[in-house]
C-alpha cells in the first residue's frame, strides 16, 4: 500500500470517527436532556415528609360538595357520576343508628401507611410514595381490580369507558385503575390539593392539608391538641386521613 | 380391546362438536373484544361490583382444573389400580380447565393487552402475583405428568411427577382461596377456612366435571364403565360433596357467632337488605339443596348408583358450584363496605347500599367462551392422545 493510500485511509478513518462521535452526540443528547427535564420536574421525595389531611366533620356541612366539584374540575373527572364513574371523593352522610346523632363527611384515599392495595396489586402499579402518597402507575396497572376489592374505604374506582378530554398533569385511561391522588402534581409544586383549597376559599375551613412529620406544622399541631380518628382503625393501616368530630 | 377403539369420537361428530366448541369459543372472544374497545361500561359490574359473572366462571375453572387431578392422584401416587387408566384424561382436562379459566381471567382484565406487564413485572406480597406462577407451574408440571404417563421410557417417573402435582395443587388452591382469605376490608372474605374449603371444594368440583367428561365420551365410544369402578367414584364424589359442604356450613357458623358478621350472614343467609333475595334463593336452593344434598342422596342411595344416577349427581354438583361461587364472589361485595360500623350511610358512590348486579350478554358470554375452550382442548387432546380409560367396550 503506498504513502498516499495510508494517508488517504487515515483521514477516511478520522472523517468516520469524528463522524460517529458527532452521530452519538446527536442521538444522545436529546436523551439526556429529557433526563434532566425529568428530573427537574419532579423534586425529591423523601419520608421525611408524611403528608395527611385534617377533615373537621363539625365544620362539614351537610349537602356541601365544594370539594368534590373542586376534584372533579381539577382532575377532569365526570362532574355528573354514574354507577361506573370514577369518584376520587364522595360526600358521606352519616347517621348512627342508636342514638341519631348525624354527620357530614368527605372520603377519599386515605393513604394508609400500609395500604392494602399496594399490598395485593400484582404488577407493582399500585405504590406508595415515600412522602406517604398512595398512587397508581397507570403504564403497570393491568386492570385487575384486586386493589378495589382490598381497599376498606371504597377509595378506588375503575375506568370502565374511554375517556376524552383528559388534564395534562392527571393521566387517566379506561381500562386501569384510580383514585385521590392528593393532588400530587399540585403538591409537588408546593400547593395544596384542590378539594382543601376549596373548602378554605368557600370559608367552611373543614380540611387541613400539611406535614405530618413536621411538628411544627399547623395539622400536626392539631391533631396533637385535639383528639381525631381515623377510618376504620381497627385494621392498623394508618391512614393519613384523619377526622375530627366523628 | 382393539387398537382402533381407542379414543376415537367418530370423525364427523368429532368436527361437529370441534365446530360447535370453536363458534362458543369465538364468541366469548368476541364478547372480550367488545369489553376492550367499550369498556366495562357494557358489562354490569360497576365501581361497587367489580369481579362479577367472568370471575364466576373463571374460578369455578381454575379450582376443578385443581380437583380434577385427583383422579391421577389417587392412581399414581396412592395406588388405587381403578383410577390409573383414568390418569391421562385427568391430566388432559387438569390444562384444558386451566386455559380455559386463564383466558377468562385474562380477557377480563381492563387492559388484557399488558398481559405482557403482568408476566414480567411482580409484586411478591400479591397474592395474585404468587398465582401467575402457581397456575404457570401447575400447566408445566401436569405436561410433565403427561409425558411420564404416555412415554414407556418414562413410566418409573410418574409418581414422582404425581407427587409433584398433587403436592402443587394443594398449593394451586390455597393460592386460589387466599386471593378472598386475605383480604381486610370485606365481610364475606378475611378467613382462613377459604384455603381448604376450596381445596376441597376443588375435590368435589373436579371429580364432577371429570365424571361428566367420563360419561360422555363412554357413550361416544361405546364404552361401559365398570360397575364396582362406578360405585366406588360415586362415593368419593359423595364424600367429597359432604365434606366441602361441612367447610361451608363451617365458615358460615364462625362468622355467625361474631356479633360483627351478624349482619352479613342475615344478607348472604336470609336475604335481609336485599330487595330481590337472589343470594339466599342461590345458596340454600343452588347450593345446599341442589349442589349437595340432592347430589348426596343420589350417591349415598341404599340401592346403589346407576349411571345416569351419577351423571345427574355430577351436573347438580357442577351446577352448584357456579350458585355457590356467585353468592361468594358477587354476595361479597354487593354487601357495602363497614366503613361506620352502627351507622346509616349515603352516598353518591352507594356507600351503604346493596349494590344489584346483573350480569349482562359480554360477562356471560366471555365465562362461556371460557368452557368453550377448554371443551374444544379436550376434544383435540382425546382425539388426538390416548388418554381415555380402556375398559371393556358394550358387548
Amino acid at each position: 500500500m503506498s504513502k498516499g493510500s495510508t494517508e488517504a485511509l487515515a483521514g477516511r478513518r478520522k472523517f468516520l470517527g469524528l463522524a460517529a462521535a458527532g452521530m452519538g452526540g446527536v442521538l444522545l443528547a436529546p436523551g439526556i436532556h429529557l433526563i434532566e427535564v425529568a428530573q427537574a420536574a419532579t423534586p425529591e421525595v423523601t419520608s421525611k415528609v408524611r403528608w395527611g389531611l385534617l377533615i373537621d366533620t363539625t365544620k362539614c356541612a351537610s349537602g356541601c360538595t365544594d370539594c368534590v366539584s373542586a376534584c372533579n374540575s381539577e382532575n377532569g373527572l365526570d362532574p355528573k357520576p354514574s354507577p361506573t364513574s370514577a369518584q376520587w371523593i364522595r360526600k358521606v352522610e352519616i347517621k348512627e343508628i342508636k342514638t341519631g346523632r348525624q354527620a357530614s363527611l368527605p372520603v377519599m384515599c386515605q393513604h394508609c401507611a400500609q395500604p392494602p392495595c399496594v399490598d395485593v396489586c400484582p404488577t407493582g402499579a399500585s405504590f406508595k410514595r415515600a412522602d406517604g402518597i398512595v398512587l397508581v402507575d397507570r403504564h403497570s396497572c393491568i386492570g385487575c381490580r384486586y386493589c378495589v376489592m382490598a381497599c376498606p374505604y371504597k377509595a378506588r374506582s375503575f375506568v370502565h369507558e374511554p375517556l376524552t378530554d383528559q388534564k395534562p398533569d392527571v393521566p387517566r385511561g379506561k381500562g386501569c385503575v384510580e383514585g385521590c391522588t392528593l393532588c400530587v402534581h399540585r403538591v409537588d409544586r408546593g400547593g395544596t390539593p384542590a378539594c382543601v383549597e376549596a373548602c378554605t376559599k368557600a370559608g367552611h375551613e373543614a380540611m387541613l392539608f400539611g406535614d405530618l412529620n413536621d411538628p411544627d406544622s399547623a395539622i400536626s399541631k392539631r391533631v396533637r391538641e385535639v383528639a381525631s380518628r381515623q377510618l376504620r382503625a381497627d385494621l392498623k393501616l394508618d391512614p393519613g386521613v384523619r377526622y375530627l368530630g366523628l | 380391546m382393539r387398537s382402533e377403539h381407542f379414543q376415537h369420537i367418530e370423525p364427523r361428530a368429532f368436527w361437529a362438536l370441534l365446530a360447535f366448541g370453536g363458534a362458543v369459543t369465538l364468541a366469548g372472544l368476541g364478547a372480550a373484544h367488545t369489553m376492550e374497545v367499550h369498556g366495562h361500561a357494557i358489562t354490569g359490574m360497576t365501581n361497587q361490583v367489580v369481579w362479577g359473572l367472568p370471575h364466576v366462571f373463571a374460578i369455578f375453572m381454575i379450582v376443578a382444573a385443581s380437583g380434577v387431578l385427583n383422579v391421577a392422584s389417587i392412581g399414581s401416587v396412592f395406588g388405587q389400580s381403578a383410577y390409573k387408566p383414568r390418569a391421562p384424561l385427568s391430566g388432559l382436562l387438569s390444562l384444558a380447565l386451566l386455559a380455559g379459566g386463564l383466558m377468562v381471567l385474562m380477557l377480563d382484565l381492563g387492559r388484557p393487552d399488558r398481559v405482557i406487564v403482568a408476566a414480567t413485572h411482580y409484586n411478591f406480597t400479591s397474592v395474585f402475583a404468587w398465582n401467575v406462577f402457581l397456575y404457570s407451574g401447575m400447566a408445566a408440571i401436569v405436561g410433565v405428568y403427561l409425558w411420564t404417563m404416555f412415554e414407556r421410557r418414562m413410566n418409573r417417573y410418574s409418581k414422582a411427577a404425581g407427587i409433584a402435582a398433587l403436592v402443587w395443587r394443594f398449593a394451586l388452591t390455597t393460592g386460589t382461596g387466599s386471593i378472598f382469605a386475605f383480604l381486610v376490608a370485606r365481610q364475606a372474605y378475611q378467613s382462613a377456612v377459604l384455603a381448604p374449603l376450596f381445596i376441597v371444594l376443588s375435590f368435589a368440583w373436579g371429580l364432577a366435571v371429570f365424571l361428566i367428561v367420563q360419561s360422555a365420551m363412554y357413550a361416544w365410544n361405546g364404552q361401559v364403565l365398570p360397575e364396582a369402578v362406578r360405585a366406588r367414584m360415586a362415593r368419593l364424589l359423595g364424600v367429597f360433596v359432604a365434606a366441602a359442604l361441612y367447610l361451608v356450613a363451617v365458615y358460615h357458623l364462625t362468622n355467625l357467632y361474631f356479633a360483627r358478621q351478624g349482619d352479613f350472614e342475615a344478607f348472604i343467609l336470609l336475604g335481609r337488605g336485599d330487595p330481590v333475595g337472589v343470594f339466599p334463593a342461590l345458596f340454600w336452593g343452588g347450593y345446599v339443596l341442589l349442589g349437595a344434598l340432592l347430589p348426596m342422596a343420589l350417591l349415598f342411595h341404599p340401592r346403589g348408583v346407576g349411571p345416569n344416577a351419577m351423571l345427574m349427581a355430577s351436573v347438580m354438583v357442577v351446577a352448584g358450584a357456579f350458585a355457590l361461587l356467585f353468592v361468594f364472589i358477587v354476595g361479597g361485595q354487593s354487601f357495602p363496605l363497614e366503613i361506620f360500623p352502627g351507622h346509616e350511610v349515603t352516598s353518591s358512590f352507594a356507600d351503604g347500599q346493596v349494590e344489584l348486579y346483573v350480569p349482562r350478554w359480554p360477562e356471560w358470554l366471555l365465562g362461556i367462551g371460557g368452557l368453550g375452550a377448554a371443551f374444544v382442548l379436550t376434544l383435540i387432546g382425546v382425539r388426538a392422545l390416548d388418554v381415555l380409560p380402556h375398559d371393556e367396550l358394550k358387548p
